[in-house]
């Protein structure tokens, strides 16, 4: 589902050039990306979704080498394969949280399921937030409309950028039992990128960055 | 879900920004399409009236002065002239036909005018009721003077010297009323036409006799036959009292001075609309730097570079199309409102509420500057960096 093979990136000419462990990931698996902070992980994370151009390397997603599709093919399978948490979540504020959860499928070009948003949103348990605005909701309901946000459009991976970093011991739990039993039930990889040394012990495949990786060219 | 309605969720969430871009354009747009509905009214009014006449003939003073008493019937005359010398004039070769007009009473304010049946011919002019004038003291009404004074078909009235006031009632004559006019747009409206016989037959009874040579009428309205009588009337009438006047150069005249006042307002109005375009640009802008993340979002969404160029554009030509409409609604709302402050002298019709071709120039320029004001924020739209936007707002 994911290969990552030697790659290198730098933000310029004359900035540090960092490379990254290989990463390979089956599908449906579910990996962490362990490193502090300064080490590249949303670096990799970028690189992983297209948003960044590695310098040298390859990666593969789903079958697709990135490198080969132009930018707006890149969006596309962006758009199509690729379900992101953020570490705060942030929302299109003037829609509601219904509407937000349209925003991948409008983007995609797809016709949005309202019954299935609803019923997400129900399992979720913010049901009854649908047409409320995200602002409205306390930070705990926000990031599970995050979750649901990524998951909506059913996409081959999930990418968690920090999802944990600002809970307590108890809300971390929570909510990395909803994103493992989401992307579980939606058939989808599970990538979460983290510094959070809480996460550790819990999965069995995780690559380390290590900020030595960076070296200056 | 489309790019439109989201472009309309976002205004929404800034009501008083777009309040203000919306107010500011339609108050620009609104002050320039009421001056040229206006000066399109007072165009249209002036033309009516002037309607193929070529010349007039009056006595000498103010050009100006002498079209404006005697084609528009709003100021004094000059004076009068003989008659026997006017007939020279109209039959003059280059001269293909001449209305006089004769005058000097009025009745409740309104003129009476002594003229010749070519006179409500010329304007056209249809009888709501009655016949038309024939003998002396017989009168038609104009439709206006009929609604004010509620003159009717057999109704009798005396005059008043002067044209205005009513103190010097002519309490010997009596009018008799024959025929109401329908309401034409033109000077007619206003006027109460009789035989110009009726006129001298006013004054003659006070005991001053007036020889025939010597007998006198205000104007004559001329029609060309050959374009020369524009240059050689006037030579034919130096050694006299009469000028001829070329009404459409002295209505010139008089619209390139109120040009000046009307130039000033649209100066002010295009000030106003630069600075909405202004504010849309900034309103636009304003909510790219606030929803930098939310574009970056969509990126990663799938969105492309074109839909947000095309979200932002959107927003703009809404804040524009919005804008330009209002202000053609304002501009017509404040005709209705001017009409009626000077309802007397000023008519408007429905059909002159339609949006004229320059409105639509003003309209579609006010959207096109709008879009522009908003692809600028549009194209940094487009050039946003995706990742770099989503790190710094982690």
């Amino acid at each position: 589902m994911i290969h990552c093979r030697s790659v290198e990136f730098h933000y310029n000419s004359e900035a540090p050039r960092m490379t990254f462990p290989d990463v390979h990931c089956a599908e449906r698996d579910q990996l962490l990306l362990l490193g502090q902070s300064g080490s590249g992980k949303t670096t990799l994370l970028h690189l992983l979704c297209g948003m960044l151009q590695p310098a040298a390397g390859e990666i593969e997603i789903n079958g697709q080498i990135l490198r080969q599709l132009n930018e707006r093919e890149l969006d596309q399978f962006r758009g199509r394969n690729f379900g992101i948490v953020f570490q705060k979540s942030h929302f299109i504020q003037s829609l509601t949280v219904l509407e937000n959860l349209a925003m991948p499928a409008f983007l995609a070009g797809e016709k949005f399921d309202a019954a299935a948003g609803r019923a997400l949103l129900d399992q979720l348990g913010i049901g009854h937030k649908a047409t409320e605005r995200p602002r409205n909701l306390s930070i705990g309901e926000q990031q599970r409309v995050g979750i649901a946000r990524a998951l909506i459009h059913r996409p081959a991976i999930v990418l968690a950028d920090e999802p944990t970093s600002a809970l307590d011991d108890e809300s971390t739990e929570a909510v990395i039992s909803l994103l493992e039993a989401q992307a579980a039930e939606a058939g989808a990889t599970l990538v979460i990128v983290t510094h959070d040394q809480r996460l550790k012990d819990r999965y069995a495949r995780r690559v380390e960055l290590n900020p030595l990786a960076i070296r200056t060219a | 879900m489309n790019w439109l309605y989201i472009a309309w969720r976002n205004l929404g969430l800034k009501k008083l920004q777009t309040a203000l871009s919306l107010v500011l354009l339609a108050f620009g747009v609104g002050l320039v399409s009421l001056l040229m509905l206006t000066e399109k009214q007072l165009t249209d009014t002036f033309d009516r009236n002037i309607r193929d006449i070529d010349l007039v003939l009056g006595a000498k003073g103010s050009p100006l002065q002498l079209i404006l008493a005697n084609v528009y019937h709003v100021d004094a005359p000059t004076g009068n002239i003989r008659l026997a010398d006017a007939e020279k004039v109209m039959n003059h070769p280059y001269i293909a036909s001449g209305i006089p007009l004769a005058y000097g009473d009025n009745y409740r304010g309104f003129r009476i005018v002594g003229s010749t049946p070519d006179y409500t011919a010329h304007y056209g002019a249809e009888w709501a009721k009655g016949k038309p004038f024939e003998n002396a003291f017989e009168v038609v009404v104009g439709a206006r003077v009929a609604e004010t004074t509620g003159l009717q078909v057999g109704d009798e009235f005396f005059s008043a010297h002067g044209l205005q006031d009513e103190t010097d009632v002519h309490t010997d004559k009596t009018f008799y009323v024959v025929g109401v006019l329908e309401e034409s747009g033109s000077v007619l409206d206003q006027l109460l036409l009789c035989n110009i016989e009726t006129i001298w037959g006013v004054h003659e009874g006070h005991g001053e006799e007036v020889a025939l040579e010597d007998r006198e009428i205000t104007a004559v309205l001329l029609k060309k036959r050959n374009p020369l009588a524009v240059l050689t009337i006037p030579n034919t009438i130096r050694e006299t009292n009469m000028q001829v006047a070329l009404p459409s150069i002295e209505i010139n005249r008089l619209t390139q001075n109120f040009g000046i006042g009307m130039g000033t307002l649209r100066a002010i109005a295009l000030l106003i609309m630069c600075i909405s375009f202004a504010s849309i640009f900034i309103s636009v802008y304003d909510n790219l730097l606030a929803r930098r993340y939310e574009l970056a979002l969509m990126r990663t969404m799938g969105g492309s570079r074109g839909g947000l160029f095309w979200l932002l554009l959107l927003e703009g030509g809404l804040l524009s199309v919005g804008g330009a409409a209002l202000g053609l609604i304002i501009s017509r709302l404040g005709l209705i409102a001017l009409a009626q402050l000077i309802e007397d002298k000023f008519r408007y019709d429905w059909n002159s509420l339609a949006v004229l071709p320059n409105e639509w120039v003003l309209a579609g320029m006010a959207i096109f500057v709008g879009l522009v004001a908003a692809a600028i924020p549009g194209i940094s739209a487009m050039k946003l960096d995706t990742s770099r936007t989503l790190s710094e707002s982690a």
